[in-house]
């Protein structure tokens, strides 16, 4: 493995997400050196399995390419894929910083022609359909994955199928004795940038999530409406593969709620209205989408999307945060009961599918990276906190759309720049 | 005596109720802080049988509606399942306040006549502060007779197997009728519950 070369004038950028890509390349388009880490085997992070972007419901492929085209234009960024940090000392100017790499038992020869998934028989969940379906233990993660090579699952390492992925690579690209490997790093400034995750809707009790087959998540959604996702872009209900036309959306699943995240989450109003869109392409008029809410968050220029799915006679508002869901045992059709704040109405209604807008979360809580930095009362980072060692970017610091993630990344870049320019001018 | 406390609560409170709720109601201060997002009112096993849910008073609390909140009887049918307050998103502690604003009226005399949760609450009160131990005797016989001799025959029978039950194992003891057992220090106890009553009347504003 090639030796990673850092001085005190590098930065290092945590997380491989739109947030940190884009610090790393406004900084290395900057003349910076940059190493990037990213936990995953690819770059991209949740936006890449997303089917849409809201507003104006663009394929995410689209900014990722653009991004990627940048990064291998430029030789400043170092990309470490499988890669944690896992501690950090020393000052502003002057960080020695260990990550930890995991193999990938695949090196740089791999032209991902794929003849070692075909070898495996081995399935193991597939994280980027979040859960919703299994992969061959040889994969790649996905269509837009980048490096553009495959990886084996450590699950299969030392069993035959590790040897048949072996004996199928024409490109003598399988290693199966690549190891752990841990490296130090000297860096002058961090942009952590690890993002968000989905709140864990299981711990929503009234609303019946992994109890009911029936009751989703947003993000498994976009995965059902993604013709690279389980389901091929059909939107099927996972408890019997019956189309699911009429699909009730439950905002503020986890958010907004002191006995879960106490923040909002921001881009959920706008990721529901989206995903009513996604029910009309599939059914037309036979679609129908009832969105509950407590009141909708769409601002600014966001406004304009709400409006325009309003006016669509498929989509339904309904004023009231559910209270809870049951299900018909007969039919597994989730039964939403609530009351209508609006004239305080009972409810007690059927759908085929009840779909959770579900809250985001940090990925990695504040207060558990290794560094000095301030937590918010959600576990995101403060910004801009003095004496804080790292700067917050993106998700990482608070629930944003990508929009939002890419204008705050940029300023962490300008701020980690100043730091380095500051460290070489002490040199000279 | 009751009336006498309305008429001062009006004048010291005019128009402003939610102010009045958030001094003198247990807990009254966090009504506020709801966001009308309904999930009490859908999570109340009483939902379909009562006017007001405590999504609905809280609203009316804050509309100024006095009148209307303090002689619902809606607040008098929780059952204290607690529903409500595991899941609503800004912690309200509902139970309690519905409680509150139950007890409020009461002191105001404005609660609904014959309310059966408020009649049993007096004849429960009265019964228990006397020994400071319920007697379950007299409750009971108060209980069954309150609407006159016949209606209490008739309930006794309806409910004999209930008290046959009781006595024999020993829930209930036919000997309480005459004054029955009671705590140690009858006086002292009393004079806690006396002294607990002017602190409250104090901090709530119904005396100096
Ligand atoms: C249902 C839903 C729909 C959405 N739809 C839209 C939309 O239509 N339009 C829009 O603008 N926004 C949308 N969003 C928001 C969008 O997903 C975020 O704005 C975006 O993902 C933020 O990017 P990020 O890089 O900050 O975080 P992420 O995308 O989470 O990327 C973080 C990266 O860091 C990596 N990482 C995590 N932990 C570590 C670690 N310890 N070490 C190293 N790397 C780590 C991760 O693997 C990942 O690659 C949606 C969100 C949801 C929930
Ligand atoms: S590891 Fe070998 S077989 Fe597998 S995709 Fe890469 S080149 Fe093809
Ligand atoms: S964005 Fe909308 S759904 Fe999401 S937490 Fe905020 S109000 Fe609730
Ligand atoms: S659940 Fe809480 S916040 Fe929601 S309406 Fe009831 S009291 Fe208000
Ligand atoms: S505690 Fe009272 S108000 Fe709350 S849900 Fe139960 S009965 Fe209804």
């Amino acid at each position: 493995m090639a030796s990673v070369v850092a001085t005190n004038q590098t930065i290092l950028v945590v997380g491989g997400g739109v947030s940190g890509m884009t610090a790393a390349l406004e900084a290395a388009e900057c003349g910076k050196q940059v190493v990037l880490v990213e936990n995953t085997a690819t770059l991209g992070g949740r936006t890449s399995v997303l089917y849409r972007y809201f507003p104006k419901l663009c394929h995410p492929v689209c900014g990722l390419e653009i991004n990627l085209r940048r990064l291998k234009g430029n030789r400043n960024v170092r990309v470490l894929t499988l890669a944690e940090v896992t501690g950090i000392s020393g000052t502003r100017g002057d960080f020695t910083v260990t990550v930890k790499r995991s193999p990938r038992y695949v090196n740089e020869n791999c032209t991902a022609c794929g003849a070692c998934a075909e070898a495996v028989s081995t399935q193991v969940p597939n994280p980027w359909n979040y859960g919703l379906d299994r992969m061959k233990a040889a994969y790649l993660p996905h269509a837009m994955a980048y490096p553009q090579r495959y990886v084996l699952d450590p699950s299969i390492i030392g069993t035959p199928d590790a040897e048949k992925a072996k004996a199928a690579c024409k490109y003598g690209a399988i290693d199966l004795g690549m190891a752990e490997e841990t490296l130090e790093l000297k860096v002058g400034a961090i942009v952590w940038a690890t993002g968000w995750q989905p709140y864990d809707a299981a711990r929503i009790q009234p609303y019946g999530y992994g109890r009911f087959p029936n009751v989703i998540t947003s993000v498994e959604f976009e995965r059902l409406a993604d013709p690279h996702g389980p389901t091929g872009g059909k939107i099927l209900r996972p408890s019997d593969g019956k189309e699911a036309k009429d699909v009730a959306f439950i905002q503020c699943a986890g958010s907004r709620d002191e006995n879960h995240l106490r923040h909002c989450s921001r881009i959920c109003c706008m990721a529901s209205l989206k995903q009513t869109q996604y029910v009309r392409e599939a059914f037309g008029d036979g679609a129908q989408s009832t969105v509950y809410y407590i009141d909708i968050r769409a601002i600014d220029r966001l406004e304009d999307f709400y409006a325009r799915v309003q006016k669509d006679t498929t989509v339904r508002f309904v004023k009231s945060k559910v209270a809870r869901i049951a299900e018909d045992q007969a039919t597994r059709d989730p039964i939403l009961h609530g009351v209508d704040t609006e004239g305080y109405h009972r409810y007690a209604n059927r759908h085929d599918l009840a779909v959770l807008a579900i809250g985001m979360a940090p990925s990695v809580k504040a207060a558990d990276i290794p560094a000095e930095v301030v937590e918010d009362s959600s576990g995101f980072i403060e910004a801009a906190a003095e004496r804080a060692a790292v700067f917050g970017a993106g998700c990482a610091t608070n629930a944003l759309d990508v929009n939002r993630s890419v204008q705050n990344a940029t300023a962490a870049a300008l701020r980690a720049i100043q730091v380095v320019n500051r460290a070489a001018r002490a040199e000279t | 005596m009751a009336s006498d406390l309305n008429a001062q609560a009006l004048a010291r409170y005019r128009n402003d109720f939610l102010r009045e709720v958030e001094e003198r109601v247990d807990e009254g201060e966090w009504v506020k802080m709801c966001m009308q997002c309904g999930v009490c009112a859908g999570s109340c096993p009483f939902g379909p049988h009562w006017e007001h849910s405590p999504q609905k008073l809280f609203m009316m609390i804050r509309a100024g509606k006095r009148d209307e909140v303090l002689q619902s009887d809606s607040m008098w049918m929780c059952t204290s399942c607690y529903n409500c307050v595991v899941r609503c998103p800004r912690k309200l502690p509902i139970t309690t306040i519905m409680h509150g604003i139950a007890t409020y009226a009461h002191r105001l005399g404005l609660a609904p006549k014959r309310q059966p949760t408020r009649d049993f609450s007096v004849v429960f009160w009265e019964n228990f502060t006397r020994n400071g131990r319920a007697n379950e005797m007299r409750l009971m016989l108060r209980l069954w007779f309150k609407d006159g001799i016949g209606a209490g025959i008739k309930k006794a029978l309806a409910m004999k197997n209930v008290g046959l039950g009781m006595l024999r194992t020993r829930r209930m003891s036919p000997f309480e009728i005459f004054g029955g057992h009671g705590v140690k220090d009858v006086k002292g106890f009393q004079a806690m519950i006396r002294k607990a009553q002017e602190i409250e009347d104090r901090r709530r504003g119904f005396t100096k």
